[in-house]
């Protein structure tokens, strides 16, 4: 029998039962339409979070208070200690580092702003000119905080879109006086839309220099320090380097944690990696549900074709013959309904994209060709027992469709 | 050409034990158009399905062309009853979503022919059938004698050689009937060997050799030729 004549004779029986062959695909285009739509979106939420660490620059290394891997030591020694706080000289003595180009340190705290008769809770982000370059922002008007020392406080901001837009509304910004609890500042510039940039909402900011936030919020502890290295190739040495510099100034103590932008985004790959392979094997029994839904149709088949397989057998079909027909039958449906779910899941990928525009739903492209290799192996796997009882029937029997 | 020695053929039905076929002795030469008749449970069936290798005896020898074919696997058997066997049913088992020349091919399709050559051959044996004008039908845009003619184009279109019939002529009407069975007488004519099962005295008595079967023996087997 010719491989080509075995797909038309069990083409023609799908065609044959309409009913039963529009369900069986859709049970198995929803396996599949559930496996892209549940990677697509793991794919997506981790491309939108790496994304924005990308964004960050790939010579970036943020300084964090605290050291975030217990070492080990003596009970004793642990007792009294008190974690010292990251500060202004230190950022200003990991500037000095040969090694590091920029500093920007950060200070984040909140308060209730106001202009005229409008007033509501903002978050306040306490940072230096450089913030802006190291984070890649861009203004939409007016100038960010002017190039100052460190220590020195000035009484200006830069609003965040979402902040302007709430308070100024059409008006221009530009030169009015805002207060922040007891803080006057003047507006000199505004963001240009940028969303998160690591764990800021930047729209929703009001950015001052690191001295006046420190006096608003009457602190001095450093939220955390971003770190411009000289060039790829420094960042390890870098990375010493600014440990070094404030175990120095610490009192010998490494209370600190320094992370480069790579690290990051390897922990959040490797997490939503790992969120994407668990929605994939939680839609994948979906298509094993859907292989025993096949298995069940097909036997209903065998025995409602009984009197063909019967006639098949009299002019001569071997039971290989049967079984080909048999299982070719159930990989053609399950082969359709993966075509149908994919069309399905693409659908779906693109409504979510038109739905939620700054995420790019994507479903990854191992996990189309696993979509289908699990359906279209669960339709051979499931077909195998329809299509061994349908060969094995005695000819007898099956002509008098007994 | 057919030679059975012995054969028995039991069934299992709940506790007892059913001799279908008991002790047959049988012996059929190439050409030969036989009739086998006797009431319903004698095990004329049950004797075709052996003959054509659909089932097997339980005791006994088969010899088909020479070869003993009692012993074979059922792929061996499948080869036989492809090469050598053609059926005719009483119920036709004509495919109903293939058209007429379609369900002749099956049995090629089968065999592994290439669709130019099986059309061919479909669209001639159908043609000496005297259905040329309806080759693009289906069965059920046929009549009952015309889907019989169909159902014997399919038997022989991989030019076996022997024919079994069981019942052929059962559910068609009288007309229809004898163009069945004048089609048959040709094709004996032609050569091939006939077995038809039948309770219609009208083939029954055409057949040159007649055979009459009780409790799964043979009981009678006359042969017009040699009285």
């Amino acid at each position: 029998m010719k491989t080509t004549d075995t797909a038309r004779l069990a083409f023609q029986s799908i065609q044959r039962y309409p009913l039963r062959t529009s369900m069986l695909l859709l049970a198995v285009a929803i396996g599949v339409t559930a496996v892209v739509l549940l990677t697509s979106v793991g794919e997506g939420a981790r491309r939108y979070v790496t994304g924005e660490f990308e964004s960050l620059g790939t010579n970036l290394l943020v300084v964090f208070p605290g050291k975030s891997d217990t070492t080990g030591g003596a009970a004793g020694m642990m007792i009294g200690e008190t974690p010292r706080d990251l500060t202004v000289d230190d950022a200003m003595a990991i500037e000095r580092s040969p090694l590091v180009s920029q500093v920007a340190p950060a200070i984040a705290g909140s308060g209730t702003a106001s202009w005229r008769q409008r007033e509501r809770e903002i978050s306040v982000l306490g940072t230096t000119s450089k913030m802006r370059t190291v984070q890649h922002w861009n203004m939409r008007a007016g100038q960010f905080l002017p190039e100052l020392d460190m220590d020195v406080a000035s009484q200006v901001c830069v609003l965040g879109t979402t902040v302007r837009e709430e308070f100024f509304g059409r008006a221009d910004p530009l030169g009015q006086w805002i207060r922040i609890d007891n803080f006057r500042c003047r507006v000199i510039g505004v963001l240009a839309q940028a969303g998160m940039t690591g764990p800021f909402n930047t729209d929703e900011l009001v950015i001052v220099p690191v001295a006046s936030a420190q006096q608003m919020f009457n602190a001095t502890s450093l939220l955390r320090i971003m770190v411009e290295v000289v060039s790829n190739d420094a960042v390890e040495g870098a990375r010493r380097d600014v440990i070094e510099i404030v175990k120095a100034r610490h009192q010998g103590e490494e209370d600190i944690t320094v992370v480069s932008r790579d690290a990051i985004l390897g922990t959040f790959n490797t997490i939503f990696d790992a969120i994407t392979y668990a929605l994939a094997g939680i839609a994948a029994i979906s298509l094993v549900v859907a292989g025993v839904l096949i298995m069940n149709v097909m036997l209903v088949a065998v025995s409602q074709r009984t009197e063909e397989i019967g006639l098949l057998k009299a002019l001569g079909a071997k039971q290989r013959q049967i079984i080909g027909l048999f299982l070719t039958e159930a990989v053609f449906l399950s082969i359709l309904g993966a075509l149908v779910g994919l069309g399905f899941g693409t659908l779906g990928t693109r409504l979510l994209s038109a739905a939620f525009p700054i995420v790019d739903f994507s479903a990854p492209s191992w996990a189309l060709i696993a979509a289908v290799a699990t359906a279209v192996s669960s339709g051979l796997v499931f077909g195998i027992l329809p299509a061994r009882r349908a060969a094995r029937l005695d000819p007898v029997e099956a002509l008098a469709g007994r | 050409m057919i030679e059975l020695q012995k054969v028995c053929r039991h069934f299992q039905v709940g506790d007892q034990m059913v001799h279908a076929l008991d002790h047959v002795d049988l012996t059929i030469q190439s050409g030969e158009f036989v009739s086998i008749m006797g009431p319903s449970g004698s095990g004329k069936s049950t004797l075709l399905n052996i003959l054509g290798l659909l089932d097997r005896p339980t005791q006994g020898s088969y010899r088909l062309n020479g070869a003993d074919v009692a012993k074979l696997d059922d792929s061996k058997l499948a080869d036989q009853r492809q090469k050598n066997i053609g059926f005719v049913f009483q119920s036709f088992h004509l495919i109903p979503r293939l058209n007429a020349v379609e369900n002749v091919e099956l049995p090629m399709v089968l065999a592994g022919v290439s669709m130019a050559s099986r059309r061919k051959r479909a669209r001639q044996v159908l043609e000496s059938m005297g259905l040329g004008e309806r080759l693009d039908h289906r069965p059920d845009q046929l009549s009952g004698g015309e889907r019989q003619r169909v159902a014997i184009g399919r038997s022989i279109v991989m030019n076996p050689k022997v024919l079994l019939a069981d019942e052929p002529t059962g559910n068609l009407d009288s007309h229809s009937s004898s163009e069945v069975i004048d089609i048959l007488h040709r094709l004996n004519h032609d050569g091939l060997s006939l077995l038809v099962v039948t309770h219609d005295p009208e083939i029954g008595g055409q057949a040159q050799r007649r055979l009459a079967m009780r409790d799964g023996r043979i009981i009678q087997d006359a042969d017009s030729r040699s009285p």
